[in-house]
């Protein structure tokens, strides 16, 4: 089963000083409010965020709700979003991919891939022996889903309490952190080519279409960024 | 729970959970070292950050009352507070929220 001495590591990694755990906290505090005043009720607000667990997919799937969009063009619209769940699932899965381990693991814990825990899993896989990284990346997942969870929870509930001013402050935390770790993550010619392209191309591309705008932006600015860094080794 | 929300929530889980579960299948075959894995690598950390900047220039939700003026001083003056506080992650996060708030009703 799960090693626990690794799902533990991984569960309390969320607990350094640097982890995302309040900025991920704060953002989904402004999802709950958000859900509320949408007409959602707190078991529905919690069933989302257990079952989606992305941000951009939860935002697209509540402002589809609110023009009464179709259930077709709200799985469209959030296919498009979260399309870039399936580079990061190939990008990290390898780094953990180990004989020993049963595959309904992977399967399983594919559910946690977001932004916060595959930024946290990028920086510490290599302190983790091989064979135990899936188990510390369930502990991981574990606890970003468990903090979202409590953050839709007592957004739903302090939504009474929160103004426009405030939400607005909840809502460009998470942003802000994820660009910071993006530039703090640019240590090769690949990985510094990369987000500076996409950061580039994806505003670029919402001009040709809002749709595809970030996976056009990804897959053009992640090619050259590849090709760029390749030929730098050659 | 009314049915309408109950579906959404669930065709939006599918969605979500379609494209995670097609990363991991096809993961498999991967080795680290490889050059598909860089590519992908590059892919994705391209996509996040195509992600980012239109979350902050083309937001959805509360965040699309904010003025882009306002947006763009808070990225600009946290990116600054990121790099002369050693790329502490802490102190731009949560002085963001603090601008947003403050700057929101006067840019």
């Amino acid at each position: 089963m799960i090693n626990k001495e690794f799902f533990f590591k991984g569960f309390k990694s969320i607990l350094a000083p640097d982890s995302p755990a309040l900025a991920l906290g704060c953002c989904f505090i402004a999802i709950g409010a958000l859900l509320k005043n949408l007409g959602f009720n707190i078991q529905e607000s919690i069933f989302s965020t257990m079952l989606t667990y992305a941000l951009p997919g939860s935002l697209v799937m509540a402002e589809s709700l609110l023009v009464g969009a179709s259930l077709l063009n709200i799985f469209l619209a959030v296919w498009f979003v979260n399309a870039r769940l399936y580079p990061m699932a190939v990008s990290l899965f390898p780094l953990m991919m180990h004989k020993s381990q049963p595959r309904w693991k992977y399967y399983f814990s594919c559910h946690f891939i977001a932004v916060s825990a595959w930024l946290i899993m990028k920086s510490k896989y290599k302190d983790i022996d091989k064979r135990y990284r899936i188990d510390f990346w369930i502990g991981i997942g574990c606890a970003t889903w468990t903090t979202a969870v409590i953050g839709t929870f007592i957004g739903f509930y302090a939504s009474d309490y929160l103004d426009k001013n405030m939400m607005m402050g909840l809502a460009i935390l998470n942003p802000i952190y994820f660009l910071c770790m993006m530039v703090g993550a640019m240590k090769t010619i690949q990985i510094g080519a990369s987000v500076v392209l996409g950061l580039l191309l994806g505003p670029i591309f919402y001009f040709l279409s809002p749709e595809w705008s970030i996976l056009l932006g990804g897959l053009v600015g992640g090619t050259i960024a590849y090709l760029i860094g390749e030929l730098n080794v050659n | 729970m009314s049915t309408s929300i109950v579906l959404a929530i669930l065709v939006t889980s599918l969605a979500t959970f379609s494209s995670r579960l097609l990363g991991a299948i096809s993961s498999e075959g991967i080795k680290e070292t490889s050059k598909l894995f860089r590519y992908f690598n590059c892919l994705a950390y391209s996509t996040l950050a195509a992600l980012i900047a239109r979350t902050i220039i083309f937001p959805v939700g509360v965040l699309s009352d904010a003025s882009y003026l306002s947006r763009m001083t808070v990225v600009l003056f946290c990116l600054f507070i990121f790099f002369i506080s050693k790329k502490n992650f802490v102190y731009p996060t949560v002085l963001s929220a603090i601008l947003m708030a403050l700057l929101s009703d006067y840019l």
